[in-house]
Order: structure tokens, then C-alpha cells, then sequence
């Protein structure tokens, strides 16, 4: 044990010395997790923002097997037996807490230069009950929109992103204008990328008529939903699908985050064999350097493990060392950075790049399995190498 | 006596070596006649592997001047000095500095890519060059398959390939046995009667000096005692 | 050129490290020709598509149909050779993984405006004389291996029929292909009946989507998209007119700075590489310093041995990134292939241009320490091995 740390130690001392090479390994390393993070950090945060929207314990109705809010569409006679259904919250005025909204694709502008684009945006038409059943939607600057008027109260992730939607400002659709009266936020949630309007300025200006895209009700509770769902498939004039709010935006953000895995599964392995590369080249040409000590030492009588536990654990802390740094690049670089991108509702979602502690250990234990498969085959040839002729060589 | 083909007129060379300075070699006189073999003796730090780097081109003198063939090139930049040791000087060395890539006959074809000689033409002379020093059935066979003898006739093939004026060894023999020294010796020997070629050798082997037509024993970065046949 | 024997023996005097050099270049370059070929993607270089061509939408969104009665109208502008009409019908094959886009379109108009595909004239007749009929490129019809006659069911995310259910049955028709090679970008698409469709359709009837414009003159694009837009403004139905390459470039930015994402991940990779193969470059010249001398002694002129230094560092670059981007083509085609919802992607000429830039690049900055040092080496010190 004390010839292993001996040796071990000895050669670490001599890292510095093969400095070039050294850093070779580092650098490598430390592009790959900085890659690595960098993208997973991305899918992470749209993930986050999508699961933090909707609770368990409101429902959402969307027409029967449609996968996105935007091709659901709610025919006028059902949406009153909707609300109706056992298990939803009623106000202080008897009324049911639901809200059968209408969104609407608008197109906004978005970035500068090549990166420019009209882009699409939600235009969610809400009812009064739609306000009051989000406690999470908080005003933070001008006021909410008038009913029958044509104004509009947007998310903070919208009026940061896109152009034009700034408080007092003025946007054109369908011939005509519609004026910007607040900002509003919802916890960093997907809402935030919206514009909100009253649903029945929305309905008539889109004209809409009197079907709803969907509707969100306040449950008694989370276990509400089994009876809504029976009460559904009981009657069949409701061609509707019914499931927690929360169940919804979750699995909206399932597509992107396994494009997102795909995308940096294959860019990030890519890279790592590119960087194992480097580091066997280094570690191959540090044990050759290293040759005639190595073969001295077994001369005077050191077995082999220490000399092959000796070269892993250089190419183990080397890759450490870049693995440290390529999480540090990607933390410092995109921890935080706001984008926005296509969801699966074809709307833009704006999101944050999240840097965790638990993306933070995956990009740790690729270094470290990029070190260790580096650092073994190397270490394996200077371990067998026969002692006279390496000692032999100048 | 022949006309020289090497004067070396005064020369001296310094060299820093950190902060000291170390002079190897004090206001020299040395003369060359075209077709002599030249065994340059003495005692390591004498000066005579400077001389002769001096004499083919690889240095240049601190003072004084070197004459081959009539031409001073004492006073010439780095890239006319390279184009006129392609022309004028091959090299031997002791340890034959082969390239381990190339193929014997590869490495004698080297000094030929200097030349605008056509890829046949360079083929056909190292050819001929292997087939001077013995070596024809060696040709396609890498450094490390030849045994040093054999080495270094390659590498005597390689000097005499582009038929320079002047043939230059350093110790071509330090790193061979008695038999394969003999047989290197022996065939500088006939490569200075039969094919006239001058040749300068630095050595400190007695033996080995007895080949040459003439011996120059240095002492002290001066010629202690000269032409002694 | 007859150095190269002398490069290429050099190259190989430790084939360990030039092999993986020679790999990890690979996998740079690798990288370097998928990415900047999904890179083009957004810059719009990959797009084959006619000049010819505009998309009429709705203003405020290209999800929001056009009445048809606009059709007429634009119909009436000088310089239109044809038009048609277009709504997004967002089936699904089997399964969500299996995405391919499907249109409903007049036949005649169709066939008349997309004159870069063509069909034999036995399956356009077949496509116009049965209502639930469909036709499909070549390149989506050897994807799910289907042969004319066989059916397609889909259900639509957005279309339910009459009676609410969303299962539409088609069969195939016809299969369309390029005119000449990659002359038809649509490859991938499916095309059914319009009038099938809005009969059977719930909700929607008459209304067409978006407008497919053939105009006579590219250069009249800007001016014509002008002409049409301008016939609308101020109505609930005004219109966004733009050439078809302008909506679908805008289309693929829609998912946001990916290029810029991307340029930083490649930007990691080359500065990695470009570490790795310089160490491992002046590596090799260290080790070489006596043969290097001796090459000198045999008359080698000090620049002749920087250019052999630096195109022994280009020839290894060239070869890694001829081999990666080679491998990235293969890769590509495989992905033409595979079962993705990723669109189609391939190097255009502008990503090889990016490639060589980079391998000469790369060569020559990786080169240029060792082959100046090789340039300075002094031959006494260099044979000596000081």
C-alpha cells in the first residue's frame, strides 16, 4: 500500500513537467462536459419550465386525442356540461371555477440578423375564472385587460423576448390593434411566453364563434380527477379528454427533451471519443517518457500495480481537472441564459438554461470514465514492458 | 603537388557555452589537396570535429576564412550555404543518421530531391550509388534491418549520390567492430583511388587513420603535426 | 510533389500517435460536417427551393386558414402563372414517431404549380379519379416501404371528420419523383384530395389554408408578394406573401438561436482538436530534431524545412478531415433514412468550403510552432540531439 502511494505520488509531482501534454487532457475534457452540460442544461430548463405549469389539482379538457391545446377544439354545446361536472370548485357566487379558453397562434418578431424571425406566439383568451383560479398569476406592471376591449396583458418571458410587446405598445392582428395594458407573471412557467386576453375579445375578434381550444377547472382536490374521468365516459356526447393540468404541460416538454438527449447523446459522444483520443496519445507519450524511471523502479523491485495505479491516477485527476472546468465553463457561460424555442403546442416557449448540481455529476463521471479509459491502456503497456530493454533505451 | 581543394586560412572559433567563452580553435591554417584522404587525429576536444564541420558547411568561423574548391564559403547565408553543401559535400557520420522511415534506397535518393533530376533518373543513381558500396540487394530494406556496417554504407551511398566534391566523415567507423570498420575503411579507400573522390575523416582511431593518404593531428584548436603520410 | 513519399514515410514513423491523431481529427470533423449541415438548415443553404414559388398566409399566423375567396383575387395579378392552395392536415401514421407532413391539395392545381415533380400520367389520372386517393414522394413512400395501391390510414391531430373521429383512410395513387436529380424538394411530403377533405371534414369548409403562388419571373418576387399583400390590408384576412424559401428558413428559426448553440459547440471542438494535434505535432518534431539536422547537413534549406514541417501537419489534417467528413456524409445518408423527425440534412457546398478552410486551417496553425522551430535549429546542436 505505502509503494503504491509512493510511486503514485512521485508521479504526480512530475506532471507539471509534461505540462503540454497535461493540458492536452484537460482541455479536451473540459470541451466535452462543457458541451455536455451546456446541452443538458438546456433540455433541463425547458423541462423545468413546462413541469412547473398547471397543478395536480386543476383539470384540463382538450377534444378527444389531440396531443396540443392548439388543434383542440371544444364545440359550444359541451362546454357548459363541462363545467358542470361533479368535482369542480365552485366560487363564493356558485359559479363553477372553470375557464374555457380560446388560444390563438399570433406571429411576433424575435432576435436580429440571421437569427431573426417571425415567430409563433400564443394568444390565450382567458375568463375571469381563468384569472382567479391561478393564484400563480401575478400582475407585476400596468393592469389586466378589459373585457371587450381589444387589450392584452403578456408574460414577462414574452415581452423579453419578442419585439414590440413592451407595456403601452400597439400590435395589428387581423386588421386591427390591440393595445399592451400590463405584464404578468406566473412563477417562470410556460404562461410567461403568452399574451393573454379576455376569451370572448379573443373569440369574436378570431373569429371563433363560441368554441373554446380548452378548459381549465379548480378540482376539490387531486383525487377529483377519477370521478371527472368517469362522469366523462359516461357521456357520450363528450368527446373530450380529461387529465390533470399538471399531467398536460408535463408531457409537452417530453418531445424536445428527447430530441435534446438525442442531439447531445451524439454531439457529446462524439466529442469523448475525440478527447479519449487525445488523452491516450498523452498518457501514451507520458509513460514513454517516463520509461526508464518506470523500469528502474521495477529494477529495485516495484510490482506492477503501483505502476499501473501510478499512471491512472494521472490521467484520472488530469481528467477531473477538465471535468471541473467544463462545468465551470458551462455554469459561468449558460446557467441561467433565457431562450426561447418551437414547444410542442407549435408555440414559442421561453425557458432558462439549469446548471444542477445533479447535470454537474453527469458531466463529472464522463471526465472520469474518459480518464480512466484513457489512462488504462497506457498504463497497461508501461506495467509490462520489459524492464532490461526499457532500461536499455536512453 | 595537386592544387588544394580545401584552404582554410586563419580561422579561429569561439563558442558561448552559458557565460563562458570557449575558443576551439585559434587562428588555423590547413590546406586540402584535390584527391587526398585526410585523417584528421587528436584528442577529444581538440577541435577536429568543429574543423570539419567548418570545412562542410554545417558552421561558421569565428574569424578567418574557408576556401573549397576556389569558393569562399565562410561569407555565405544560411540558404546558399545549404544549396552548396547539396552540391558540394557528402556527409558520413558515426551513428549514419538514416531516416528509420525510408528504405535504403530511399534515404541514398534523398540529396536527390534537391536536384531537378526526374524520378527514374533519382532511382537509377541510387541505384548505382548502393551498387558502388555493395549494398544493390539492400535497397528495398528499412535502418533497423540492416546490421551498422551495412548502415552505413548506405549512408556512404547517400553522401556519394549527387557526386560532390568533397566526401566528409565524422568518426565513420566509432560504432562498427574491427572487421566491419575495415570493410567501411576499405571502401573509402577505393572510393579515393579508384573514383578519385577527396575525402576528409575525422578519427581517433590510429588504425583507421592508416587508410588515409595523409593525417592531421590536432591539439588545442591547432594542427600539432601535420601531414605525416 | 516528389516530397511526398518523404511526408507520407514521416507521417508514419509512429503510427500509434498519427492514428489517433489521425481519429480524433475524424471526430472533429466528424462533428464539423453533421453540425454545419444542420447549421445550414437555418441559414436557408440546403434548400433547393424554386425561386418561383410563393406562400400567401394569413397575417397573423400561418396556422390561421385564408378564406378561399382570396383566390380569385390574387389570381387577377399580372406576372402569376398559377396558384393553389394548401392546408396542413397533421396526421398521424401509426405512431408520433413516424411524422411526415400531408397537405390537402387541388390535383390539377398541384400538379400544374409543383412542375419540379413529376408522376407518370397513369397515376395522375388514378390520384384524380378517387376521392380518398393520395399520392407521396419517393423518398416517403421507400421510408415506410409502400407501394402504389396500398392503403394509409392516419389520424389527424387538428381534422376530425363528421362524425368527431379523427381515423382517415387513403390509399396511395401515385408516387412523384425529382424531374432532374434533387430537383423536387418535397420528397418527403404527402398530398390528399382538397375537396375530399373539406367535405369531410367537421369544421373549416372553405377555407384554404395557405396560397402556393407560381410566378413567371423570380425577380418580380418582391413586387408581386407586395401586390397581393396590399389587396388585403386592413381586413380580418390580410396576408403575409414571401418566396417559399423565406417561409421555410423562417419556419426551421422558429427553434430558436440552435446556430448560435451550435457554432459554440463547434468552436469548443476545433479548439480542442486544434490543442490536441498541436502537442502532438511538436511532439513529433521534438523527437525528429536530429533527422531534421541531418536533413540540413544534405542541403535542405532552412525554409524547405518549415514547408516539410507544415505540409506534414496539413497532409494529416486534410487526410482526418477528408475521413470525417466522409464519415459525416455516410451518417447523413443513414439519417435520410432512419425513421427521425429530423429533417433531412446534407453538406452543401458551402459546408465543404467550411470543412477545407478548417482542415488547411487547422494544418497550418498546428504546423506553424514546430516548422518554425525546425527552421531555426541550428545543425551542430541539432546532430549533437542538444
Amino acid at each position: 500500500m505505502k509503494q503504491i502511494f509512493a510511486i503514485i505520488w512521485m508521479n504526480l509531482r512530475a506532471v507539471p513537467q509534461r505540462a503540454g501534454s497535461s493540458l492536452v487532457i484537460v482541455i479536451g475534457i473540459a470541451g466535452v462536459v462543457a458541451v455536455l452540460v451546456a446541452l443538458l442544461a438546456m433540455a433541463q430548463g425547458f423541462g423545468a419550465t413546462l413541469k412547473a405549469t398547471g397543478k395536480a389539482d386543476r383539470v384540463m379538457f382538450l377534444s378527444a386525442g389531440v396531443t396540443a391545446e392548439l388543434s383542440s377544439v371544444l364545440v359550444p354545446d359541451i362546454v357548459p356540461v363541462l363545467r358542470e361536472l361533479p368535482g369542480i370548485v365552485r366560487d363564493a357566487d356558485g359559479r363553477p371555477l372553470a375557464s374555457a379558453e380560446v388560444v390563438v397562434i399570433t406571429e411576433l418578431r424575435r432576435g436580429n440578423g440571421a437569427q431573426r424571425a417571425d415567430v409563433n406566439v400564443s394568444l390565450r383568451g382567458v375568463e375571469p375564472a381563468g384569472l382567479k383560479l391561478r393564484p400563480e398569476v401575478r400582475l407585476v406592471e400596468g393592469r389586466w385587460f378589459t373585457p371587450g376591449l381589444r387589450e392584452i396583458t403578456v408574460g414577462q418571458s414574452a415581452a423579453r423576448q419578442f419585439e414590440g410587446v413592451k407595456l403601452g405598445a400597439t400590435l395589428k392582428f387581423r386588421g386591427s390593434e390591440w393595445t399592451v395594458v400590463g405584464t404578468f407573471v406566473s412563477d417562470g412557467d410556460a404562461h410567461e411566453s403568452e399574451l393573454w386576453t379576455d376569451a370572448d375579445t379573443a373569440r369574436s375578434a378570431f373569429g371563433r364563434g363560441s368554441s373554446a381550444s380548452s378548459l381549465v377547472a379548480q378540482m376539490a382536490s387531486a383525487t377529483a380527477i377519477d370521478t371527472i374521468k368517469a362522469a366523462v365516459k359516461a357521456d357520450p356526447r363528450l368527446q373530450v379528454d380529461a387529465m390533470p393540468e399538471l399531467e398536460y404541460f408535463a408531457s409537452q416538454s417530453k418531445q424536445f427533451t428527447e430530441q435534446i438527449g438525442l442531439l447531445t447523446g451524439v454531439v457529446a459522444a462524439i466529442m469523448a471519443i475525440g478527447a479519449l483520443f487525445g488523452a491516450l496519445n498523452s498518457m501514451y507519450s507520458a509513460v514513454s517518457t517516463r520509461q526508464v524511471e518506470i523500469a528502474t523502479l521495477r529494477a529495485i523491485g516495484f510490482g506492477g500495480l503501483p505502476v499501473v495505479l501510478s499512471v491512472l491516477a494521472e490521467a484520472m485527476l488530469l481528467a477531473l481537472a477538465g471535468g471541473v472546468l467544463g462545468g465551470l465553463i458551462a455554469y459561468v457561460l449558460f446557467n441561467n441564459m433565457s431562450v426561447s424555442t418551437l414547444g410542442s403546442n407549435f408555440t414559442q416557449v421561453a425557458f432558462n438554461f439549469a446548471v444542477t448540481p445533479a447535470l454537474m455529476e453527469k458531466g463529472l463521471s464522463w471526465a472520469l470514465a474518459i480518464g480512466l479509459l484513457g489512462g488504462l491502456p497506457p498504463a497497461l503497456k508501461a506495467a509490462r514492458q520489459p524492464v532490461v530493454e526499457a532500461l536499455r533505451a536512453k | 603537388m595537386s592544387k588544394a581543394i580545401v584552404e582554410i586560412k586563419q580561422v579561429s572559433k569561439t563558442y558561448t557555452r552559458g557565460k563562458q567563452k570557449v575558443e576551439v580553435l585559434t587562428a588555423l591554417d590547413l590546406e586540402v589537396a584535390k584527391g587526398d584522404f585526410l585523417a584528421l587525429m587528436g584528442p577529444s576536444g581538440s577541435g577536429k570535429t568543429t574543423l570539419l564541420n567548418l570545412i562542410g558547411g554545417l558552421d561558421q568561423p569565428t574569424a578567418g576564412q574557408v576556401l573549397v574548391d576556389g569558393q569562399r564559403i565562410d561569407n555565405l547565408g544560411s540558404s546558399a550555404l545549404a544549396a552548396w553543401r547539396a552540391r558540394h559535400v557528402g556527409f558520413v557520420f558515426q551513428f549514419y543518421n538514416l531516416m528509420p522511415m525510408l528504405t535504403a534506397q530511399k534515404n541514398v535518393e534523398l540529396p536527390l530531391l534537391l536536384t531537378n533530376l526526374s524520378g527514374a533518373e533519382r532511382a537509377q543513381r541510387a541505384r548505382i550509388a548502393l551498387t558502388v558500396v555493395g549494398l544493390a540487394d539492400r535497397a528495398s530494406h528499412k535502418p533497423n534491418e540492416l546490421s551498422g556496417g551495412q548502415a552505413q554504407r548506405v549512408a556512404i551511398a547517400r553522401a556519394l549520390v549527387a557526386d560532390p566534391t568533397l566526401l566528409v566523415c565524422d568518426e565513420p567507423t566509432g560504432d562498427l567492430d574491427r572487421r566491419t570498420a575495415d570493410e567501411i575503411l576499405g571502401l573509402l579507400q577505393t572510393l579515393n583511388r579508384e573514383h578519385g573522390k577527396t575525402i576528409i575523416m575525422v578519427t581517433h582511431d590510429p588504425k583507421a587513420a592508416e587508410y588515409a593518404t595523409h593525417q592531421v593531428h590536432m591539439d588545442k584548436g591547432a594542427v600539432a603535426i601535420g601531414e605525416v603520410p | 510533389m516528389k516530397y511526398f513519399p518523404l511526408l507520407w514515410a514521416t507521417l508514419w514513423r509512429k503510427k500509434a500517435r498519427t492514428i489517433l491523431t489521425l481519429l480524433s481529427l475524424v471526430t472533429a470533423f466528424l462533428l464539423l460536417g453533421l453540425l454545419q449541415a444542420a447549421n445550414s438548415l437555418f441559414s436557408g443553404d440546403s434548400q433547393r427551393l424554386s425561386a418561383n414559388l410563393l406562400i400567401t398566409q394569413a397575417r397573423v399566423s400561418f396556422t390561421s386558414p385564408l378564406p378561399m375567396r382570396h383566390l380569385s383575387q390574387i389570381e387577377a395579378i399580372p406576372g402569376i402563372e398559377q396558384i393553389s392552395w394548401s392546408q396542413f392536415f397533421g396526421g398521424i401514421y401509426k405512431d408520433e414517431k413516424n411524422f411526415f407532413p400531408q397537405f390537402a391539395v387541388d390535383p390539377d392545381r398541384w400538379l400544374k404549380t409543383f412542375t419540379e415533380c413529376r408522376m407518370p400520367a397513369g397515376q395522375a389520372t388514378a390520384w384524380k379519379s378517387s376521392r380518398t386517393a393520395v399520392i407521396a414522394g419517393r423518398g416517403l413512400a421507400d421510408r415506410f416501404g409502400w407501394k402504389v395501391g396500398d392503403p394509409i390510414p392516419l389520424k389527424s391531430q387538428i381534422w376530425p371528420l363528421k362524425d368527431g373521429t379523427r381515423a382517415w383512410n387513403f390509399e396511395l395513387a401515385g408516387i412523384f419523383e425529382d424531374v432532374t436529380e434533387g430537383s423536387c424538394p418535397r420528397m418527403g411530403n404527402m398530398y390528399l384530395r382538397y375537396d375530399y377533405f373539406d367535405e369531410a371534414r367537421q369544421y373549416g369548409q372553405g377555407t384554404a389554408g395557405i396560397f402556393v403562388v407560381r410566378i413567371k419571373d423570380p425577380n418580380q418576387s418582391e413586387a408581386i408578394s407586395r401586390s397581393i399583400d396590399v389587396l388585403f390590408e386592413n381586413s380580418p384576412d390580410e396576408t403575409k406573401t414571401q418566396t417559399e424559401k423565406e417561409f421555410q428558413l423562417n419556419f426551421v428559426r422558429q427553434i430558436g438561436n440552435l446556430s448560435l448553440i451550435l457554432n459554440a459547440i463547434l468552436g469548443a471542438v476545433f479548439f480542442t482538436i486544434l490543442m490536441l494535434t498541436g502537442n502532438t505535432m511538436s511532439q513529433a518534431v521534438r523527437e525528429r530534431i536530429p533527422e531534421l539536422a541531418v536533413l540540413k547537413t544534405l542541403g535542405f534549406s532552412n525554409h524547405m524545412l518549415l514547408l516539410l514541417v507544415i505540409a506534414e501537419s496539413m497532409l494529416i489534417s486534410v487526410l482526418g478531415g477528408l475521413l470525417g467528413m466522409g464519415l459525416a456524409a455516410l451518417v447523413m445518408e443513414g439519417l435520410a433514412h432512419a425513421p427521425t423527425q429530423f429533417p433531412p440534412i446534407t453538406a452543401s457546398v458551402q459546408v465543404w468550403q467550411i470543412a477545407f478552410a478548417s482542415m488547411f486551417g487547422v494544418g497550418f496553425l498546428v504546423g506553424l510552432p514546430p516548422a518554425l522551430r525546425a527552421m531555426r535549429l541550428s545543425i551542430v546542436d541539432g546532430l549533437s540531439g542538444r
